[in-house]
């Protein structure tokens, strides 16, 4: 038992900040929602030379091996930046395309940064491929290999089957994806590719809370009315405290999903992250007042981000539903 | 690398846990602890537990413990309760007091206290509190004044956690009148309920059960034996005390989950209602994320970190668990919820005072405010 990142962990996500901290994300988040992914792409080849995407990859491809727990805490970092892009899809996309004459063809280029994927899944749970309509498939546009999960298969898809749709947060580039394409398998690991699509966008929630947490801690110690600063407000505080209590106690429900993969701790973990971060989001624009509510101020690139992240890869009935199934099976054990 | 496996040998630890708790637990409930039938039921339980030391596995051998680590602990926790065993009568001496005699006691008051605090057979009430000093304690005004071998304590404490059945109390007394500061001056005692100059007056809680008392004092001899550390250090030795409260080891992780796995058993039985869903599952993944926060902070502490300030998101988070969790056990009992003898009740009454109780939930958002984030300290 030592529940905690050991050393080499948190030098990797140290690193991961460092780099990301000197990038001027908000900068790439705002060329990347107006369709502009240069510099984006950048980051993105910085992101994949850091080993981002190979901690979900077998070594014979390219890869780290798969790495659940450092992926996580790389995620955290993501959501803390604000980092555009179908991170969370590709990483979903790197264990749909596990199979070897895909993951030969298909998983080098993802490692490396080279190709961006996203993944059209059926509407329902669990990607299981018996729903008909897909759902849209973030930034369709930019994405290299995109991907659709239907009942029949994995498949190849042809391209984009209709314009970007304008999002509420607008780095988020929703786009139709036509399935037919070539198959490329007709049993991918649906369930597998959920779990840590799932657990990437919990751990990128919990960045995307904390930062919002940090950038609204800032801002009270500093704004002042009635002579003071507004921080000084037991009201202020106390929101602010809710706010920091509801990431810390998801933060371990995180770290536990990435150790047991279980699909109810991961379901566990996304649903508090998210919540999380949403309340670090309300928290955030109340106490900015009217600043907040701008598209102008680099706060509202998180505060639309936590939004979205809610029902993103499974909304809070979805997971709770997976919770109760699974405790209904009888008690895991301590 | 991050691992939440236990080791073969505190696996081992558990199963001859899980094994006595199994032959041992009692298969009717007892009273309520907060009645005298019950408070005899619960105190014969702790030297049932004693008897085969499982009464205080933390603490070292020659006081009848088990020497057992903090993991241990929270392993024996999470089948104590698992178990479905009774409250423990013991709590407030064994979570509060024990660890400020192991800090800041002498040898002679360990070797004289611990023990029949192992066994039951002396039970420790908290004498914190006064009419005007809650939330800011450090503005009691009972007093001890110097006499012949000792100290002759007067005033009046209140809200005092088992006083009612209890044997001893420990608390703060103002030593040393006129000092700067209000945290100076202040001696931490221990002292005999039964003392010439000693009533106590029951409070009946919100239940009615007299779960707490008021204590008058009246010129009560505390022999020099009696305090703990330094006189006029109480302060420092007190809060060393409260940091242990707010901190691990005053509510187990084991006695939530034990709880969310039976409101989930409750929501089955009632044919898993849509309308309790959400509330369900929150209890469960808050179970869950406790003992998890609970793990990580145990492997900090284990490395030699300080946990500090991080216990107050610790009590607001157990505290509003705990009432969620039998709230929405209530609910799913519809009409029976308003009962007072259902298997919820007397848990639901115990969890209304979780928020109030070791430190206001108010209290512990301004530190974590003020201390870990760094907001600065403004009027309350």
């Amino acid at each position: 038992m030592r529940f905690l990142p050991d050393a080499e962990q948190r030098a990797f996500t140290a690193s991961l900040h460092a780099m990301l901290s000197a990038a001027d994300t908000p900068a790439v988040v705002r060329d990347w929602s107006r369709g502009d992914h240069a510099s984006g792409r950048a980051l993105w080849s910085r992101i994949a030379e850091a080993g981002v995407f190979g901690l979900a990859v077998p070594q014979e491809y390219g890869g780290l091996e798969p790495h659940p727990v450092e992926l996580a805490l790389a995620f955290v970092e993501l959501g803390r930046h604000a980092v555009p892009g179908p991170l969370v899809e590709t990483v979903a996309a790197a264990v749909l395309l596990e199979d070897p004459p895909s993951a030969g063809r298909f998983l080098p280029g993802l490692v490396a940064g080279t190709d961006l994927a996203t993944v059209a899944a059926p509407a329902g749970p669990a990607l299981d491929g018996h729903a008909s309509a897909l759902r849209l498939a973030l930034d369709g546009d930019a994405a290299t290999l995109r991907l659709a999960v239907t009942a029949d298969g994995l498949y190849l898809s042809t391209g984009a089957a209709g314009p970007v749709r304008r999002c509420l947060d607008p780095a988020r580039r929703l786009t139709p994806l036509a399935p037919q394409g070539e198959l490329l398998t007709a049993d991918p690991p649906r369930e597998r590719a959920l779990t840590w699509g799932r657990l990437a966008v919990a751990a990128q929630a919990l960045g995307v809370g904390l930062a919002l947490l940090d950038r609204t801690v800032a801002y009270v110690g500093q704004r002042t009315q009635f002579g003071v600063p507004i921080g000084s407000f037991q009201a202020v505080k106390h929101r602010l405290a809710d706010a920091m209590t509801a990431l810390e106690f998801a933060r371990p429900l995180v770290l536990g999903a990435a150790t047991s993969l279980r699909p109810a701790d991961v379901a566990a973990a996304k649903l508090k992250a998210c919540e999380a971060a949403y309340g670090a989001a309300r928290a955030a624009l109340q106490l900015h007042g009217a600043i907040g509510y701008t598209a102008e101020f680099d706060l509202s690139l998180w505060l639309t981000r936590a939004r979205a992240l809610r029902t993103a890869w499974g909304a809070p009935e979805e997971c709770r539903k997976l919770v109760l199934d699974d405790a209904l099976k009888g008690p895991a054990g301590p | 690398m991050v691992d939440l496996s236990h080791s073969p040998a505190d696996e081992e630890f558990r199963a001859e846990a899980r094994a006595w708790l199994a032959a041992h637990v009692p298969r009717t409930p007892f009273p309520s602890l907060e009645t005298a039938e019950g408070f005899a039921a619960h105190r014969g339980w702790e030297g049932e537990l004693a008897a085969d030391r499982w009464s205080v596995v933390s603490w070292p051998k020659e006081y009848g413990g088990r020497d057992a680590g903090l993991l241990r602990w929270l392993v024996f926790e999470e089948e104590y309760w698992a178990a479905g065993a009774p409250g423990r009568v013991g709590q407030n001496g064994v979570s509060l007091l024990a660890p400020t005699l192991f800090e800041h006691g002498t040898q002679e008051q360990r070797a004289r206290v611990l023990p029949s605090m192992a066994t039951g057979e002396v039970v420790w009430a908290q004498a914190w509190s006064e009419p005007e000093a809650g939330s800011d304690l450090a503005s009691l005004t009972s007093r001890a004044v110097r006499t012949d071998g000792g100290w002759l304590i007067s005033g009046q404490k209140t809200w005092s956690s088992r006083a009612a059945f209890a044997d001893r109390a420990f608390g703060l007394f103002r030593s040393a009148p006129d000092t700067p500061r209000p945290h100076q001056g202040l001696t931490y005692l221990m002292f005999d309920l039964r003392a010439p100059g000693v009533t106590v007056r029951p409070i009946g809680r919100l239940d009615g059960r007299p779960a707490f008392a008021e204590l008058f004092l009246d010129d009560v001899f505390v022999p020099d034996e009696d305090v703990i550390g330094e006189p006029g250090q109480g302060w420092r030795i007190a809060m060393s005390t409260a940091g242990e409260e707010r901190g691990l080891t005053l509510r187990s992780p084991g006695r939530f989950l034990a709880s969310a796995h039976r409101l989930v058993e409750l929501w089955r039985s009632r044919g898993c209602p849509e309308h309790a869903r959400a509330r369900v599952a929150d209890a469960l993944i808050g179970a869950r994320a406790y003992q998890l926060f609970t793990y990580a902070a145990a492997s900090r502490f284990l490395e030699g970190e300080r946990l500090g300030p991080e216990s107050s998101m610790n009590k607001v988070f157990w505290s509003e668990l705990d009432l969620a969790l039998h709230e929405t056990a209530l609910d799913l009992l519809e009409e029976d919820g308003e009962s007072a003898d259902t298997a919820w009740s007397e848990g639901y009454v115990f969890a209304l005072a979780g928020p109030i109780y070791a430190g206001a939930n108010e209290i512990q958002r301004d530190i974590v405010a003020e201390r870990l984030l760094g907001l600065p300290k403004g009027r309350r």
